[in-house]
């Protein structure tokens, strides 16, 4: 589709939202890419959209913000999927939604894999009770184990997962196996050792350099630090063989043909700089990327009028008022403001019979008085609507400003990656908390304007 | 006057962008600020148009001087602070552990140490920065007048900073409880401001609010707010009433008298009114939203600074720019 295709600009395949979310085979959508760039909201959009097109999904959120969250009825932490109200059932589907308490489901895998007495000198331990409140990785962790979870429930027949504000995007995909190399590592076991074999009659195992290094770990830690991480490490001992298979489980579970992932992005040169990473790494990991959403894309309805000329137009209109305050005072028009630039642009303008034809020797005319065109209709035009036409005009330009400053950052993206297909979303004037304006992002994702579109298609 | 400044926000306000503005506006009159980025993502190295950041701290701007031109500016040196190298230095500095540590690399401890052991990793990013505060030359002298921290979002800055505390409950006795402990009091002093970046949008106003709490409930102390990327409003709920009241016609010849076409019904100037209408209602919208949270803010009562949205994005010129408006409303 885009084999030929030598410009950069548009090149890039639509992403087919309700294709995506209506395919039976989607299971799992994870939504991903850098900090305030409308992840969450996105998945919560994406979740009311499938169930209002018939599908079972649930929404697995990490940290909405809380208006949000309250619009979908899950503001309490319970680490339950909570059936949301006010979805249109009509077609078959229902919407879920849950937050993630990343110590509840650590808890829970530590209750489930434990027998009791191990399970309460786990949860008791203060090495573990740390390590579970969320320190770094664990986020990550506990987020791709629900996933897990959720999906051998097979309750839900579409997962929507948002992933954590990592400090970087990627760290969901490392912490599992980060956590499984540890568990392999030699240092676990350097660690056990004491604790395990016991006394001295088992440090005639451990050879020189690892007593030496236990030596090292106690005057580092301190003695109690260290005990503790043993005690833990050996009270977790049985389970790490379930860690590791549930951590290889989750990340085939993400490179399976049921998942997509969605990267999201604004259109700014540090988020699309991350998706483009972002999508690099999903690649190299053979995960299967079905697009990037672009959201907050501004449009105009006027597109065809650029920034210069409105800012041309503008500053004709502000001159002229000059002019004729000048003239109302009296005073000689010296100076020799006109409107050449406005009437120098017009010629490719439909012209509808009433603009002054000779732009091209409008830098020729003396000053002082409006042309002759002009003039029929400065006395009609009252000043205000003067001044709000020149507002509404350098508003124009700025909008006309960011629209290629938009264009130009995405198209430097598709250049990069022209096989990525993109959902552009409008941006919306104010922020989303509520059902409605879910409803309304999902419409702006399945729409998916393009340049040539209009924005203002929903009102 | 706080030698340390952490610059917070939520993703997507520019934290960084502000940190390295601050970083150049403090260095004022032969002044010398470190800045320093703990996250491992070079956004310093891209903001100021060099190569990757080594964790090394180098030289990396030399900071304007004041506009009249009377006060001479300083220098800005960098640092990218990576765990796992600070974890090897700090073991060779204080127990001169250079085999053992190696060692212990080649073991994973130090992968344990610096991703999975609950607090380390920031231990180790804080204990840093306030190693850099507290530096002094042979002549006793601080080496650098200010340290500027790029640090993680608001919504992890308290358990990020207030980590020591936990890991010095943690480790009760030993080297790492008392590196702990001194991090903390440096964190807990008037040496430390920690400052939030937002924009004028609901969420990030929201946190900003979160944010001041948790970091007072914490005991940390909270420097400013700075309002980043602030648009002017060019049209106001004033303007949009003279349009209601049927200024249309009026507003059509006006466009076609600066040369946009047929002020009549269905001509091209009488086209544009509709969307330039439409756009001119959703700034006001905007507009209106950014008062309110505007009011939001300022209802927190500390100190607010706003730093003006750059058309073209942050390049270089850009960000002395920022530096300059953030030195013109006085001191952070």
């Amino acid at each position: 589709m885009t084999a030929d295709n030598t410009t950069l600009d548009a090149s890039a395949p639509r992403l087919e939202v309700d294709t995506l979310l209506d395919d039976p085979h989607t299971r799992i959508v994870v939504c991903c890419g850098s900090g305030g760039v409308g992840k969450t909201t996105t998945a919560a959009a994406l979740g009311v959209r499938a169930a209002e097109r018939g599908r079972r999904v649930v929404v697995l959120t990490i940290d909405p913000a809380r208006r949000l969250a309250q619009s979908m009825g899950i503001s309490e932490l319970d680490n339950v999927p909570r059936q949301v109200k006010g979805v249109d059932e009509s077609a078959g589907g229902e919407l879920h939604a849950m937050m993630l308490d990343m110590k509840r489901t650590f808890d829970e895998i530590v209750e489930g894999h434990a027998d009791a007495d191990r399970a309460r000198a786990i949860l008791e331990n203060p090495f573990y009770q740390s390590l579970s409140a969320g320190f770094a990785g664990t986020q990550e962790y506990m987020a791709m184990e629900k996933l897990g979870q959720l999906r051998a429930n097979d309750e839900w027949d579409l997962i929507i997962v948002d992933t954590p504000p990592s400090r970087s995007a990627l760290d969901f995909l490392d912490a599992p196996k980060r956590l499984g190399s540890f568990l392999d590592g030699k240092f676990i076991r350097v660690l056990m050792a004491p604790a395990k074999v016991g006394g001295r009659a088992g440090m005639k195992f451990l050879n020189v350099g690892m007593s030496m290094m236990t030596g090292t770990l106690s005057k580092l830690m301190g003695g109690q630090l260290l005990r503790d991480v043993q005690t833990f490490v050996a009270a977790m001992d049985t389970m790490f063989g379930g860690f590791r298979t549930r951590a290889d489980a989750t990340y085939r579970l993400l490179q399976a043909p049921g998942t997509a992932f969605l990267v999201v992005a604004a259109p700014e040169r540090d988020a699309l700089r991350e998706a483009a990473y972002f999508v690099e790494r999903l690649a190299a990991e053979q995960m299967p990327l079905a697009g990037l959403v672009l959201n907050r894309v501004h449009g105009s309805g006027a597109s065809q009028l650029s920034a210069e000329r409105a800012l041309a137009a503008a500053e004709a209109l502000t001159d002229q008022r000059a002019e004729d305050t000048h003239a109302d005072a009296g005073t000689d028009a010296g100076d020799d403001t006109d409107a050449p630039a406005a009437a120098r642009a017009e010629n490719n303008l439909e012209t509808g019979g009433i603009v002054d034809l000779d732009g091209g020797k409008a830098g020729s005319r003396t000053a002082g008085g409006p042309s002759p065109a002009a003039a029929e209709h400065v006395t009609p035009t009252s000043a205000s609507a003067a001044q709000l036409a020149a507002g509404l005009l350098r508003l124009h330009a700025e909008r006309m400003q960011v629209l290629a400053r938009e264009r130009r950052t995405r198209d430097r993206f598709t250049a990069l990656h022209p096989e990525v297909p993109v959902a552009q979303v409008a941006a919306l004037p104010g922020d989303v908390h509520d059902l409605a304006g879910l409803r309304a992002i999902g419409d702006r994702l399945a729409l998916n304007l393009t340049e040539t579109d209009d924005t203002d298609t929903d009102d | 006057m706080s030698r340390l400044h952490v610059v917070s926000g939520k993703g997507g306000t520019g934290k960084t962008t502000v940190a390295a503005a601050l970083a150049l506006a403090l260095a004022t009159e032969g002044r010398r600020t470190l800045l320093v980025e703990v996250e491992g993502r070079q956004g310093i190295a891209q903001l100021f148009e060099t190569e990757a950041l080594p964790y090394e701290e180098r030289k990396i701007a030399v900071a304007p001087a004041s506009d009249s031109g009377r006060r001479a500016g300083g220098e800005v040196h960098a640092l990218a602070i990576d765990a796992e190298r600070a974890l090897l230095d700090y073991l060779q500095m204080f127990y001169k552990l250079g085999s053992a540590g190696r060692a212990l690399k080649k073991l994973g401890a130090i992968d344990f140490a610096t991703t999975i052991a609950p607090g380390l990793r920031d231990v180790l990013l804080t204990g840093k920065a306030c190693e850099a505060v507290r530096r002094k030359d042979k002549n006793g002298r601080f080496v650098y007048d200010a340290v500027v921290m790029d640090a993680p979002p608001t919504g992890r800055i308290t358990r990020f900073l207030n980590v020591n505390d936990e890991v010095a409950g943690l480790a009760k006795i030993g080297p790492i409880h008392n590196q702990a402990q001194a991090v903390m009091r440096v964190l807990k002093s008037p040496e430390t401001a920690v400052h939030l970046v937002t924009l004028l949008e609901e969420m990030p106003v929201q946190e900003t609010a979160d944010g001041v709490e948790e970091l007072r409930a914490a005991g940390i102390p909270v420097g400013g707010i700075v309002i980043n990327m602030t648009r002017p409003a060019l049209l106001d709920n004033g303007d949009l009433d003279i349009a209601a009241r049927g200024a249309r016609t009026g507003v059509a010849k006006a466009l076609s008298q600066a040369g946009l076409g047929g002020a009549r019904r269905g001509g091209l100037a009488d086209r544009l009114i509709d969307p330039l209408l439409e756009q001119a209602r959703e700034h006001a919208e905007r507009v209106e939203l950014e008062r309110a949270e505007h009011a939001e803010l300022t209802a927190i009562g500390l100190p607010t600074y706003e730093l003006e949205l750059l058309p073209e994005g942050v390049d270089l010129a850009g960000l002395y720019h920022l530096a300059r408006d953030l030195r013109k409303q006085g001191p952070i």
